[in-house]
């Protein structure tokens, strides 16, 4: 008996997990090459949706197409859980994620994974109404994997009660420093805790006096003099109060507080807080913040891209219906419709000129040169990895635990030893 | 006799299996997968199957060791999960000892106040209990808050402590946050062990003359040492898997990676490395329970059943 109670749950569970693993051996490259002329119900995954703004639109679709329905399926509204959610059904081989949402970091290492359907031949979608650098951050090794529908970029908010021009530059902006110790508030800060901003803000720092990260085609290009000298500008200003000391603990909220209450004289952040910091019942800068672009080196700054694209399952059995969904998406009354329900910055670049549009959302002109301007994050099927070297190294260096030199070093070798080559 | 022995066996078939489903299937499959290199990815930027890895992958751990670009490895420079492992395993054996150390301590004494009888005493122990109640995550994102630069421990104190902004504060915080926690569960498991100190025994000693001090130290401690035992076991346990509080709180910065975090962490970029890793802490906690219970004696199963074993 005691034999039997030790050994049974062992050999069953060797016998499961033989079993599970033999399933796995189709080859995956063969997906991509079927039902691509599949048309009938799919299903669109995404987060949750805060801002009730995707059911109408699914309803529209169903309204116009009622034998392709489309069927909705929420994920929580934490990305990382969400990225969880994708991989465990992509793993699975589930053709019943036919649609789905993919944030922009995520899209090369599902494509390298071959999870996601190459947009060619007859799944084609055609994006030249759309800004170039929101197709560049879906695009891997040359092939679109993924349709961008969103898209987002950083400004500079900054006090029109105490700056009377936002700065064009770094330096400008720095020599403005001044004006915010005469009112008893600090400078500037952006999102400097160790997360996933901190890659963006870092990347930002990098990407806007020349540098970079990862080359057009992917290979290392972090270990520069131009990435050096993005880098310890923040590490100065850091240093010399300029950015004040408990920026390391920011995330996007924290920044957003500071500044509402009257204690930035500059923060730079995405166009959500722009509503909140003039609605908010507690906000005591209403009507008296503007944005501009990012400063960068020598004009605008280089934002980081954000946004999210709807790729398509390799898994779907109706990926003709699914490719017309996700062009869907992008149309103009789509498009127009995300602007005006959730403020949802548009791929569509003629829509920031749009004067219906701008009228409500006085920054569309200023986030179109941000967007237009931005960088979008490492495209490298590493990304985790990568995020984490940039993360851990920058997080150092603002701290002075390390030199920028060191941490730019350590940055390349790390990202070497996850892959990047 | 045989008879009934193959009828209990039958009887268990159903639950033997359903262990094997949801516990024998993952811990399997997890060795099975830790000996697999992960994907890598070819020319064509496709990832493809890395291959069978033999013990690589515990090697990567332990001796921290990275692929290097030009093929081989090198030590894991700062900025790769590997090159947290030791850190993480101290931090992990470093929270867990101060924060049961301290949890006990505290414990011990909110048990000994509960167990006296005196007015509101049912309204002190369901007030003792609030904090266990509240969901782990919930108590981390409260303490975020409170201890945020501009939150209400700076303020009260009149401090300007980066609490999650540097290494040992970051660290104190997440002992406050889980001490508070979960030193009412050590009080309650300690409080039931003192229930079952018969009174006479104490009053005996009483009437020998044992002062206060001599009858805790020769009465209260050994009756209370079973329960004592098992209640550190299991916090012992518990905060070897500490996740949630350090994740929320710090995200893992500054000195906070925990073995759980670092496992978490690596499975975003790498399943079968972080299979690898999931069995190292397996074994190390399965190993801490091993010598409790052979070298401390704690045993909970059989306190609870009152049985002996020889």
């Amino acid at each position: 008996m005691k034999f039997a109670r030790t050994i049974v749950p062992l050999v069953i569970g060797g016998v499961l997990a033989a079993g599970l693993s033999a399933c796995s051996t189709s080859s995956l490259s063969d997906y991509a090459e079927q039902n691509l002329d599949g048309r009938g119900p799919i299903t669109f995954v995404q987060g949750k949706d805060n801002n009730g703004v995707i059911q109408p639109i699914i309803d529209r679709w169903n309204s116009l197409y009622p034998d392709q329905r489309v069927t909705l399926k929420e994920q929580t509204d934490q990305a990382d859980q969400q990225r969880d959610d994708l991989v465990r059904n992509f793993q699975a081989k589930n053709s019943n994620y036919d649609v789905v949402r993919v944030d922009v970091i995520w899209t090369a290492e599902f494509a390298a994974n071959r999870w996601l359907q190459p947009l060619t031949g007859p799944m084609t979608i055609d994006t030249s109404a759309m800004l170039p650098t929101t197709v560049a951050a879906a695009t891997y090794r040359g092939t679109l994997f993924a349709t961008p529908v969103t898209s987002d970029g950083a400004m500079l908010y900054y006090r029109t009660d105490l700056v009377s021009k936002p700065p064009a530059t770094w330096e400008e902006m720095m020599s403005m420093c001044p004006i915010a110790k005469a009112n008893n508030m600090s400078c500037f800060a952006g999102q400097y805790a160790q997360y996933e901003g901190l890659t963006v803000n870092a990347a930002e720092a990098i990407n806007s006096a020349g540098g970079q990260i990862l080359d057009e085609q992917g290979k290392l290009a972090v270990n520069t003099p131009e990435a050096k000298a993005g880098l310890s500008g923040l590490v100065e200003a850091y240093k010399n109060g300029n950015i004040p000391v408990q920026a390391v603990t920011y995330q996007e909220e924290q920044s957003r507080q500071a500044f509402q209450e009257g204690n930035l004289l500059f923060v730079r952040n995405w166009p959500y807080i722009y509503s909140l910091a003039s609605t908010d019942t507690t906000s005591k800068v209403a009507g008296k913040f503007a944005v501009a672009p990012l400063p960068g080196q020598n004009g605008p700054g280089a934002s980081t891209l954000g946004g999210a694209s709807a790729g398509i399952s390799v898994f779907s059995k109706n990926k003709a219906t699914a490719r017309d969904f996700a062009q869907f998406l992008t149309s103009e009354e789509t498009q127009r419709f995300y602007v005006n329900q959730a403020s949802n910055a548009p791929v569509l670049a003629k829509l920031y000129d749009d004067p219906e549009l701008v009228a409500k959302l006085p920054y569309l002109p200023v986030l179109k040169t941000s967007i237009e301007n931005a960088v979008p994050r490492p495209v490298t099927p590493f990304y985790p990895a990568v995020t984490k070297a940039i993360q851990e190294n920058s997080y150092a260096a603002i701290r002075g635990q390390k030199t920028v030199d060191q941490a730019l070093i350590d940055m390349q070798k790390s990202m070497e030893a996850a892959g990047v080559k | 006799m045989k008879q009934q022995n193959r009828w209990a066996f039958w009887l268990l078939v159903p639950t033997l299996i359903l262990i094997a489903v949801v516990i024998g299937y993952p811990v399997i499959s997890a060795i099975v997968m830790s000996f697999q290199r992960d994907p890598v990815i070819g020319p064509d930027g496709f990832f493809t199957d890395g291959g069978f890895a033999g013990f690589q992958n515990y090697l990567a751990w332990f001796f921290q060791q990275c692929p290097a670009a030009s093929g081989g490895t090198q030590a894991c420079p700062a900025g790769t999960l590997g090159a947290q492992f030791w850190s993480a395993m101290g931090n992990t054996f470093f929270f867990t000892i101060v924060t049961v150390t301290l949890e006990t301590v505290i414990g011990f004494w909110m048990a000994v106040i509960m167990a006296r009888s005196f007015r509101g005493r049912g309204l002190l122990r369901a007030a003792v209990l609030v904090p266990w109640a509240i969901p782990t995550a919930v108590t981390a994102k409260l303490f975020f808050f409170m201890f945020a630069f501009d939150g209400v421990i700076n303020k009260t104190f009149g401090t300007a402590i980066l609490w999650t902004g540097s290494e040992w504060p970051a660290k104190f915080a997440i002992i406050i946050a889980d001490t508070w926690k979960t030193t009412p569960f050590m009080a309650l498991l300690i409080l039931a062990g003192l229930q079952m100190i018969p009174a006479e025994v104490y009053e005996a000693a009483k009437v020998d003359g044992a002062s206060a001090w001599q009858r805790f130290r020769m009465i209260t401690l050994p009756m209370v040492k079973p329960a004592l035992m098992v209640a550190i076991l299991f916090r012992t346990l518990d905060a070897l898997r500490m996740f949630d509080l350090p994740y929320i709180l710090t995200g893992g910065a500054n000195g906070t990676t925990t073995l759980s975090i670092l496992v978490v962490d690596q499975i975003r970029s790498g399943f079968n490395l972080a299979s690898a890793l999931s069995t190292i802490t397996f074994v190390v906690i399965f190993l801490v329970a091993f010598l409790f219970v052979r070298f401390l004696g704690a045993n909970a199963v059989q306190s609870a059943t009152g049985g002996k074993k020889k």
